[in-house]
């Protein structure tokens, strides 16, 4: 009673795949096209691809809900921390010099690595949470609410 | 390498400032998802309001004297980088907004908890904060795109705060798409604008966009971008014609949020309009002065009197109110609109002391719902007499609202008259009069319904929780205080007045 053989298998090894492709995207960010928001959403792409051809259900055991809302937040708060680290070093806020004060290149690079890891974070929960919130909805409004 | 000589200068806690008024709340609105419980989110939010409250009344003591605060984010100097500007008039602004969250933060708790399934509260607490901090940003920023984005960030969150009062009332969802679909158009032409703008400048920098503005006299696109700018704004102003998102979505939402969006999303969006009708556009720009007088100031008193006669007319205390803020905004307009000083002292002293009395009325009607189930007419008979503290406060904000001396109402109408006085419109002043006497009306009718009916039978007899009666007072007094003791706001709304007409200082090239 297993009907889609082919999308099964070759889903399994896209997955593996799109999420390295998304990883290489994040973090060639700062030397090529790309970065955070746009490997968050590649790496979305691979929950969402699991999730349409197995079920809801089994994506939601690997990458549960509550923890996709986590990592919304989680996101952000690293992306602002960033910034609370450089002002807490009497640099104004998202200076990236902070980070290496004696090579303040240095510091941009690393910057950069840490906010895009916040952006990716977060576009990545967006997105998943985004499908979910349409797969999972509840289905129609009973008479009574109305 | 040349970057490595350069010596830092380490930035104090006081050079933070501009920046930490936004960050406060903005921080604790994750924080409070990740945490996800229910007890810790109420507390975290107050203490981000408190935070930002502080804050925003350092801000505004250091730029009485007529100081300009200037923020580079990332340490990348303005124009290319973003720069959070202070002034005598956002500082004003930052302070009614973390005010008016401040106290109605503890009042929230039993109103939202009646209002919302448990496991949305610490959710709506995330919302709320991102919504003020959003409209904290576009108050504090001084750059046209990054205002752009903040005023999103708030949008996005009010959206869904008005929807969730579909847990109430269905119709909140169709009236949080009404206003998404409106507000995005809003959002829009503003973009649009600004694009224009940058099209002829080259500058998304609100000091330097003056400057160059100053210098492109008569360009096209400068007019196209100043004409979308103005009407995308006018949408979240809700100026009269383009108003038609406001009442549903003031009647809908929770009551916590509709008295936060009445007391100050448009608040802001009228400082918006401010900013760059005097400070980004000076007003001897002959273009706009133009379409000042013959297109602001009919509409205003439009607003003015469609407002309050269709208030009248509503049978639901909320909408009333919601159509009375119309009337209101016209009011304010009507003080941009006169191109003078004193009437942008009036259009700014009205922003501070409508953000208080809305913020009263809609804090009363809260506290009714939360006893008698709804906001209509009908529920609220008799209520003066089961919750006599919470109506009393509701005669004190409807005293304010009409402009009964010794209240702040009174106050803004008072120099509105002055400065159509000034201007040689007397007529001008016989409206704002006559409107008044509309409100006269409305308010009547809300006074009568809750003291002379006899109550309904299956309300919940009993006053309003004391975490409710405090901050409606806190209010309720601050609407009488500010109607005796004068010289505070109106000295800074006076100073915000100068400030935005001298137009913004030359941009301050560092280094």
């Amino acid at each position: 009673m297993r009907h889609h053989l082919i999308l099964r298998v070759i889903t399994k090894l896209l997955v593996g795949m799109i999420m390295l492709f998304a990883l290489y995207v994040q973090f060639h960010g700062d030397y090529s096209p790309g970065g955070g928001f746009q490997a968050g959403v590649i790496m979305a792409v691979a929950f969402i691809l699991y999730g349409l051809v197995f079920s809801v259900g089994q994506v939601q055991q690997v990458f549960p809900p509550w923890l996709v809302h986590k990592l919304v937040a989680l996101g952000v708060l690293i992306y602002a921390g960033t910034g609370v680290y450089s002002m807490l070093t009497g640099y104004a806020f998202l200076d990236y010099g902070a980070l290496s004060p004696d090579h303040p290149e240095h510091g941009q690079h690393w910057g950069i690595l840490l906010v895009e890891a916040g952006v990716g974070i977060t576009v990545t929960a967006v997105m998943v949470s985004i499908h979910y919130a349409f797969v999972g909805r509840t289905p129609m409004i009973s008479d009574e609410e109305w | 390498m040349a970057t490595e000589g350069v010596q830092h200068v380490a930035l104090s806690l006081t050079d933070h400032l501009p920046v930490l008024v936004v960050l406060i709340p903005f921080l604790a609105a994750p924080l409070v998802v990740l945490i996800g419980r229910n007890r810790l989110a109420w507390p975290l939010a107050f203490i981000a309001a408190i935070g930002s409250f502080v804050v925003s009344a350092q801000l505004l003591m250091q730029v009485g004297d007529g100081d300009v605060l200037s923020y580079h984010l990332g340490g990348w100097a303005p124009p290319l980088g973003i720069e959070y500007r202070v002034d005598a008039a956002n500082a004003f602004v930052l302070l009614i907004i973390s005010a008016i969250a401040t106290v109605l933060l503890p009042y929230t708790r039993a109103s939202i908890r009646a209002e919302l399934p448990e496991r949305h509260i610490a959710l709506f607490y995330a919302l709320f904060l991102l919504a003020f901090s959003g409209l904290l940003g576009v108050a504090v920023t001084g750059d046209a795109f990054n205002l752009f984005v903040f005023l999103e960030i708030s949008s996005l969150s009010t959206y869904v705060l008005i929807a969730l009062g579909a847990y109430k009332d269905k119709r909140a969802l169709t009236t949080a798409f009404n206003y998404l679909v409106m507000g995005t158009i809003g959002a829009t032409f503003y973009v649009i604008g600004i694009g224009f703008l940058y099209m002829a400048t080259g500058t998304l920098n609100m000091a330097d966009l003056a400057e160059r503005i100053a210098d492109a006299q008569g360009n096209r696109t400068i007019h196209a971008g100043f004409a979308f700018v103005v009407v995308g704004i006018g949408l979240k102003v809700a100026i009269y014609p383009l108003h038609l998102w406001l009442p549903n979505a003031y009647t809908y939402a929770p009551s916590a949020v509709s008295a936060f969006l009445a007391a100050t999303a448009t608040k802001v969006a009228v400082y918006v309009l401010m900013r760059f009708m005097f400070s980004v556009f000076q007003p001897g720009y002959t273009y706009e002065a133009a379409i000042l007088h013959l297109i602001i100031l009919p509409l205003a008193i439009l607003g003015m009197f469609a407002g309050s006669f269709i208030a009248i007319f509503q049978n639901d205390f909320k909408k009333m109110l919601a159509y009375s803020s119309i009337a209101q905004i016209g009011y304010m307009l009507l003080g941009i609109g006169l191109l003078s000083e004193t009437g942008l002292t009036a259009a700014i002293i009205h922003l501070f002391n409508h953000a208080i009395t809305k913020a009263t009325l809609f804090m009363v009607v809260g506290a009714y719902v939360l006893r008698s189930g709804g906001s209509f007419y009908a529920n609220l008979e008799g209520m003066g007499r089961i919750m006599p503290w919470t109506s009393a406060a509701a005669v004190v904000g409807g005293l304010s609202l009409i402009g009964v001396p010794g209240t702040a109402g009174f106050i803004s109408k008072w120099i509105l008259v002055q400065a159509a006085l000034e201007s040689g419109a007397w007529w001008i002043a016989l409206l704002v009069v006559a409107s008044s006497l509309l409100a006269v009306i409305y308010v009547w009718r809300g006074v009568e319904v809750v003291f002379l009916k006899p109550p309904q039978d299956d309300v919940d007899r009993r006053e309003a929780p004391l975490t409710m009666i405090v901050p409606i007072w806190i209010m309720a007094a601050a609407c009488v205080y500010f109607g005796l003791a004068t010289d505070v706001t109106l000295s800074a709304a006076q100073a915000a007045a100068e400030g935005l007409f001298a137009g913004p200082l030359p941009l301050t090239v560092e280094h």
